[in-house]
């Protein structure tokens, strides 16, 4: 049964994530991104995750999918036109690169997480407690230093947002 | 394997049951609409069809469906006809989690009055309220109009400015009951309601449910005298119908979210638990038109002000005051 889920959720999203980059419209685009963002909070709920799926569409799926949508509308962008102008070497560099990131990609998850050791957090462990309590448990004591690092950053962001847009501070 | 069949038969009898009288009061808060902002107008609303008017919604009904359907010429047609999809779904999938009644005993069976409690109840309300802003988003850019435009545009930043202390508004309950759980979070007032720990909380939720809603004070995004009707200038009969439908659904939503949270869900004296629920929603609704009925409409630069610069400091306040006080006791 888990299987089947998996199986439909991950094919709706490489199949969203391919639409992304290959549809021409940016509107269709972005919400082939929302549909990838939402199966990928299907994912999580498989997981056991249930914490983290709300909060990947609450953040991902609802505010940044949205604020995209709002920019991509303000600019009313047309559909992406066809370069024609093309560097002969623009299709070797591009498939190598591509190759390169799969092999990365690949080599990662077959020696760490197929043979690797594995978490001591498993998914009938997060659930006795809850989800939301086991995230809060860790994040707040094991991982507290990354995650106020992570708090700097978002601040550091957000000043530089202001100074960025603002003319006269 | 009976006994497989039995749960998903239950399950199913909820759900209809949810989906139709949620339909219900659906219509007849279109028509309570009409009839108190007439009464508070000094006139009559509509009371001629039936007695009091109370086959004014079927009426009302039967013209939208049979109306000529008209679709934009230039429109998006793929998106156009999604986008009140997207908005009613998102306004209807959110009475999955909302317990409206304590259990019931039903032939030696045990039955909880709600159709799911997820341990994250309150999470999925707003992620599915997050996802309903796209209905209205795609509704003004699929159109091809540039007020429909506007009304999308105006609906995206309204919706993200007010999401944001709208969450942080019920964090104070969150930290009183210790659960996302809908029925922990009526379990745990079963005591004192929430209204009378979390006033302050329960206020910024009222008004940040307003914004969410689209609602006067801040139904911008349907501004009349600016942008036509906003979003859903294009869209006629039934479609039009179905964002009429998913704007009181969300109503009704928000209404049955500030009981849950706040006003104790099914809980009271004397009367069975469902009463209570439905009782207390609807009070809700008429606060809704009642204050429809009273106050203007905010300018769209004042409303990006109080959002940020007032609701949210207040929203954060309210928090570290909470946690300060739960700290202390």
């Amino acid at each position: 049964m888990t299987l089947f889920f998996f199986l439909l959720i991950a094919i709706v999203t490489v199949i969203s994530a391919i639409l992304v980059i290959v549809l021409r419209n940016p509107i269709h685009s972005a919400l082939s991104l929302v549909l990838t963002f939402f199966s990928i909070a299907g994912l999580y709920i498989l997981l056991n995750a249930q914490f983290i799926a709300a909060i990947q569409v609450i953040v991902y799926a609802g505010a940044i999918m949205v604020l995209f949508l709002f920019v991509i509308m303000l600019l009313n962008l047309e559909k992406e036109k066809r370069v024609s102008e093309k560097h002969p070497l623009q299709k070797a560099f591009g498939v190598s690169i591509a190759l390169f990131l799969l092999g990365g990609i690949g080599s990662i998850v077959a020696t760490g997480v197929l043979y690797g050791n594995m978490g001591t957090e498993t998914a009938a462990k997060v659930s006795a407690v809850g989800n939301t309590k086991a995230i809060a448990g860790l994040l707040f004591t094991d991982w507290v230093l990354p995650f106020e690092i992570t708090s700097i950053l978002l601040i550091a962001a957000i000043v530089g947002a202001i100074v960025l847009t603002k003319k006269e501070l | 394997m009976l006994e497989v069949v039995i749960t998903i038969g239950i399950m199913l009898v909820k759900m209809v049951i949810v989906l139709s009288v949620v339909m219900l009061m659906v219509a007849y808060v279109t028509l309570m609409e009409r009839r108190v902002l007439g009464r508070m107008q000094v006139r009559h609303g509509p009371n001629r069809v039936g007695w009091q008017g109370l086959l004014q919604p079927i009426a009302d009904g039967t013209k939208l469906f049979f109306k000529e359907e008209l679709t934009v010429d230039k429109a998006n047609k793929g998106l156009y006809h999604l986008a009140p999809v997207i908005y009613m779904g998102c306004a209807l999938a959110i009475y999955a989690v909302i317990p409206f009644g304590n259990e019931i005993e039903v032939l030696g069976r045990v039955i909880p009055l709600h159709i799911a409690d997820i341990n994250i109840g309150i999470l999925y309300v707003f992620a599915l309220s997050s996802l309903g802003v796209y209905g209205l988003v795609l509704a003004g850019w699929s159109s091809n109009n540039k007020y429909s435009m506007l009304g999308g545009l105006r609906a995206a930043a309204q919706m993200i400015s007010y999401e944001l202390p709208l969450g942080l508004s019920i964090i104070g309950v969150l930290m009183l009951t210790g659960s996302l759980s809908m029925v922990d979070i009526v379990n745990a007032q079963e005591h004192v309601w929430f209204v009378f720990l979390q006033p302050f909380g329960f206020l910024l939720y009222l008004i940040c449910a307003f914004a969410e809603v689209g609602r006067t004070p801040f139904d911008l995004v349907e501004c009349d005298n600016e942008i036509v009707a906003g979003y859903q200038t294009e869209y006629s009969s039934m479609k039009f119908a179905i964002f009429y439908l998913g704007e009181y659904m969300h109503i009704i939503a928000v209404s049955a979210i500030a009981v849950t949270l706040f006003w104790g869900g099914w809980r009271g004296p004397f009367l069975p638990p469902v009463v209570w629920f439905i009782g207390k929603v609807l009070a809700f609704v008429f606060f809704f038109i009642w204050v429809r009925a009273t106050y203007p409409r905010f300018r769209y630069d004042q409303l990006m002000r109080f959002g940020w610069k007032v609701l949210l400091p207040l929203t954060l306040l309210n928090i570290v005051v909470t946690a300060l006080v739960t700290l202390i006791i």
